[in-house]
This record gives C-alpha cells, structure tokens and sequence, in this order.
C-alpha cells in the first residue's frame, strides 16, 4: 500500500535542508557582495554547510527511491502534475550539483577547500582557470535558479494548503496529523 | 516509478470565493516578501552599499588595459623558492610550514598598478606575494608591501581613495584635485604619505623589505593567540638612486634586475614575525608598532627562478592573505575580509576574462 503521508525521516530531512538551503542561498548572495568582516565567516560557514547539504541531498534521494512519495490527488491537472515531478527531480538535482560545481569550482581556482579547523577535502578537479570560470558562472545562474524553483515549490505548497486544500501540503507538514487528512 | 492513482473522489476540499482570494495574497505575499529579502542580501535594493564588485571596478579604471589581469599589482612576475622555517616559530603558531623543514614556494613580485604595462618607475609601491605549501596540503597565501603601513585603515577609505586615483580621460592622468581633498580628508594616510615621499628608491626588487601591514593572530599549541605583524627582511644590500633615473632603466627594470640576480645565484629574505603588545593596534594598517617590539625569525625564504607571469605558476593563485593554515588566524584588522572579498572578484574576472580570449583566439585561427 501507498503511504499518505512522506515518513517522519524524510519530512524531518526536508525541513531541515529547508532550512539549511535557503541559509546557503541568502549566506551565498550576501557574501559576494560584502566587504565587511562578516565575509570571513560567511564564507567560513558557507563551504561547510554546502558539503553538509549534499550528504543529505544524498540520503534523501535513497530514502525517496526506497520509501517512494505519497501519489498526488488524481484530479490535480496534468500540466500541475507535470510540474510538480518536474521541479521535484530539479530541486533534488541542484541539491547535489549546486556543492559538487562549489567543490569543483574551489579545486579548479587552486583554493584549499577548508570546511574549518584542519578539516579539508581533496581537490575533484584540475587547478585550471577556464574551468573555474565556467563553474563559478555556473555555481552563481543555479543559484539563481535554485531560489526560483524553491519560491515556485512554496507557492504551489501553499496553493495545495490554502487553495486546493487536497492534502498535499499534509503529506510533507512538520507536525503531527490532525483528524483532517 | 509507477503511482497508483486515489480513487476518483480525491481528498480534496477546494476553497471557493474570499477564501481562495485570501489564499491567493497570501502565496504572493510570501513570495513576493522571499524575493525582496534575497534582492537586499544580494545587495541590489542598496545600491551604496560597498561590494567587492564596486572596489574592482574603481581599481580598473587607473589606465592602461587591465583585462585578464590582477585589478590590483597587476604588473608582476612570477618566481619559486623554498621557505626553510627554522622552527622558532613553532613556540607561537601550530602552523605546520613553521616546524623545521623546508617547504615549496610560489611567490610574485609586483608593482601596486592598475596597469599591466606601467613603467617600474611609477611603483612607489613593491609586492612580493608567497603561497607556502605544508606537506598535509595546508597552505599559508600572503601579500606583502614594502611599504611599512598601509594607506588607509579601513574599506570604505580605500575605495575612496581608488576613486580618487581614477585616470581623467580628459588629461589621462588622475585629477590632482580629487587626489589633495582624499588626503586633506583622510588624515590617517599621513603615515604612509611621508614613507612615500622620504623613502629612498632602489634599482630591485631583491633589496625591498616586505610587509604583512595587517596584524594576524598566531595560535600556540596551548591555544594562546598572539597578535603579529611579519615582514620579509632582505639579505640583499639596497642599490640606491635617485628617482629620475629610474625611467633611463627601461620601463622593465625590476623583472631585468631580478632575473640577472637570479642567473647568478638564490635571493634571500628572512621572515621575521613582530608580536604585539597589548594596547598595540591590531585593527588599524596605517599604524605602526613601537620599534621596540620583540621579534621571532621564523625561517628563511629563498627565491630560486624567475617565470614570466604570462604563463607563470603564480598566474592562476589569488594570493588572498585569509587563506591561512591552522594555527594563522585573520586578526580583527578590517582590511583583511575586504581584500579576500576583493581579490575573489578580480580573480573571477580575470579567469573569466582569459578564458573568453582564449576561446577566442581560438576562433580567430
């Protein structure tokens, strides 16, 4: 059988990353346009907390192929339909892309990737400066993207809540079920 | 993966008439209100507000073509060396290029311009610019001046005073005007301006001293900070002249002079660190400390080979001062964010830069 709801691991795993994605985002375009000495700690949480983004991107995504997702309501218009697996494959795969291009673009700039105290990670490609700046292009425009398909993802889970009220919205809510499903 | 639709009656208890329309503000409240939030933190609701992105910008427009160059120091060359660290180091700073040994070193000389092709003789200011390398792959980057302060003391002053130094296309020189009233306004700078004006000038770059200028905070094993300023102290004897012969040299003469010393034989610099005392400021580049502060030689830097930057080691390395190994921390100097905010942006420009005139002189053949 179906579950009706997301299990309490993977809603617990997506309102931490949430959080801790939208903090990457707004960390990410507040430090680049900064000199103030908050730099050096934005930037010092900013590498951390990216690699701790893609491994849990990474357990999530074995967690939604082992447990699957509760189905959308059958009378959701099929372009919405569309829409929701879309950006749900598009969000899953910038959670992993966006810190692998980060960790590929330091590499390639020749930066140590330090993630705190003696703690670093080897480079995962070449010290090479075209390569650089293809990624950190890269690594800016889907963040850019990233924020946009996450405001769309809030709009269309407050459609389903407030709007549409089908139940969706309960399928990944932080509290514990209420009589309504 | 394959989903079973829900019966045909689904869940669903659709809101009609006001409470859709309440429903409807309030999705374009939340994300209208996300949206604004991001747009300030990236700083495009405040256009006054000092980025990286405005300093690089200021910094480009000293004359000359700076594109695919070092906004800052951009004329420069690339050398190699070793640090062999003589261990007295290790009483102040877990840093592990401290411990005795000897450790690689990619470094550059420069002058402090705007213009990849300045004449030597316009670098009142000299650089020297080292990466030191310890064998678990930590690495220590620093930029140095041969000026004993630095200019100003704080990020907004010295984007003012790069704007101040904007070439006039008019005359194609920087307006005297704005220059004098940054200095009457900027009375901290007067440390440096007399350095400037009194400072004998020398043929090399082998007989400068260089200068961290920032304080840093060296970490002892039992966790302890001290506050320092180092400097690399030359074991060559300064070839003195006067100004004005410098320009007979060639506009070159500093990357000449410093491959002829090389063909004969390594350049040395001992690096020595100042500790502070309390009350010292730590905060403030265009003070110095009181003479009488006790040092620590922390080793030697021999420089072995000369490359030009083209395609030099040096080329690809942002010599950000923040990029520290454990036992090196950023001191509560201003300053420092600001550089390792704004060498990140000209570095990003200039690897953009390259890259883009490499695809295409690629087309072009």
């Amino acid at each position: 059988m179906k579950p009706t709801r997301f299990s309490a691991l993977q809603r617990a795993l997506h309102w931490l990353m949430a959080a801790a994605i939208i903090a990457m985002l707004f960390i990410g375009v507040g430090m680049v346009t900064t000199v103030h000495p908050r730099y050096l700690t934005l930037v010092a949480v900013h590498k951390p907390l990216g690699i701790a983004i893609l491994a849990l991107a990474l357990c999530r995504i074995v967690l939604r192929l082992r447990r699957g997702a509760p189905p959308l309501p059958a009378d959701l218009p099929h372009v919405q339909q569309l829409g929701a697996h879309a950006s749900h494959l598009a969000l899953y795969g910038m959670m992993v892309a966006m810190p692998l291009i980060g960790w590929a673009m330091l590499s390639a700039g020749g930066y140590p990737i330090t993630l705190g105290g003696a703690l670093r990670l080897p480079p995962i490609a070449p010290h090479d400066d075209a390569l650089y700046a293809v990624l950190r292009t890269a690594h800016v425009w889907l963040a850019y993207a990233f924020f946009v398909t996450i405001l769309a993802h809030l709009a269309a889970a407050l459609m389903h809540a407030l709007i549409r009220r089908d139940g969706v919205f309960a399928t990944m809510a932080p509290w514990a079920r209420t009589g309504r499903s | 993966m394959p989903r079973p639709r829900p019966a045909a009656t689904s869940s669903s208890r659709a809101s009609s008439g006001p409470r859709r329309a309440v429903g409807a503000a309030i999705i374009a409240i939340a994300c209208s209100a996300s949206a604004a939030a991001f747009a300030y933190t990236g700083g495009w609701l405040t256009p006054s507000r000092l980025t990286p992105e405005r300093i690089v910008d200021a910094l480009s427009m000293r004359g000359g073509d700076p594109v695919g160059h070092r906004r800052n120091h951009s004329k420069g060359i690339c050398v190699l060396g070793t640090f062999e660290a003589s261990g007295a180091g290790t009483a102040l700073s877990t840093a592990p290029m401290l411990v005795r040994g000897s450790y690689p070193v990619i470094g550059r000389f420069a002058i402090a311009t705007g213009n990849p092709m300045a004449d030597d003789a316009s670098g009142r200011v000299r650089s020297l610019a080292i990466r030191i390398v310890a064998p678990d792959g930590q690495e220590w980057r620093s930029g140095m001046n041969n000026s004993p302060v630095f200019v100003v003391a704080t990020p907004q002053a010295f984007y003012e005073q790069t704007v101040a130094a904007e070439i006039d296309p008019a005359t194609g020189r920087p307006n005297p005007q704005a220059l004098e009233h940054f200095a009457a306004t900027h009375r901290e700078t007067a440390p440096f301006a007399q350095w400037a004006k009194t400072a004998p000038w020398t043929t090399s770059y082998a007989d400068q001293q260089y200068n961290s200028l920032n304080a840093f905070r060296f970490i002892d094993a039992q966790g302890a900070s001290h506050a320092v300023r180092w400097s690399l102290v030359p074991t060559t004897a300064p070839d003195i002249v006067p100004v004005a012969a410098l320009a007979a040299r060639g506009p070159d003469f500093l990357e000449r002079d410093l491959k002829a010393r090389l063909a004969k034989g390594p350049l040395t610099w001992h690096l020595v660190a100042t500790l502070a005392a309390p009350g010292d400021p730590t905060a403030d580049a265009t003070k110095a400390w009181p003479p009488d502060r006790p040092t620590v030689t922390l080793g030697t830097l021999h420089v072995t080979a000369a490359q030009d930057e083209a395609n030099g080691a040096c080329r690809d390395i942002n010599y950000d001062p923040t990029v520290l190994p454990t036992g090196i921390k950023p001191s509560d100097d201003p300053l420092l964010a600001a550089r390792s905010a704004t060498y990140a942006d000209s570095f990003d420009r200039r690897t953009a830069e390259l890259a883009q005139g490499n695809s295409a002189s690629e087309h072009a053949r």
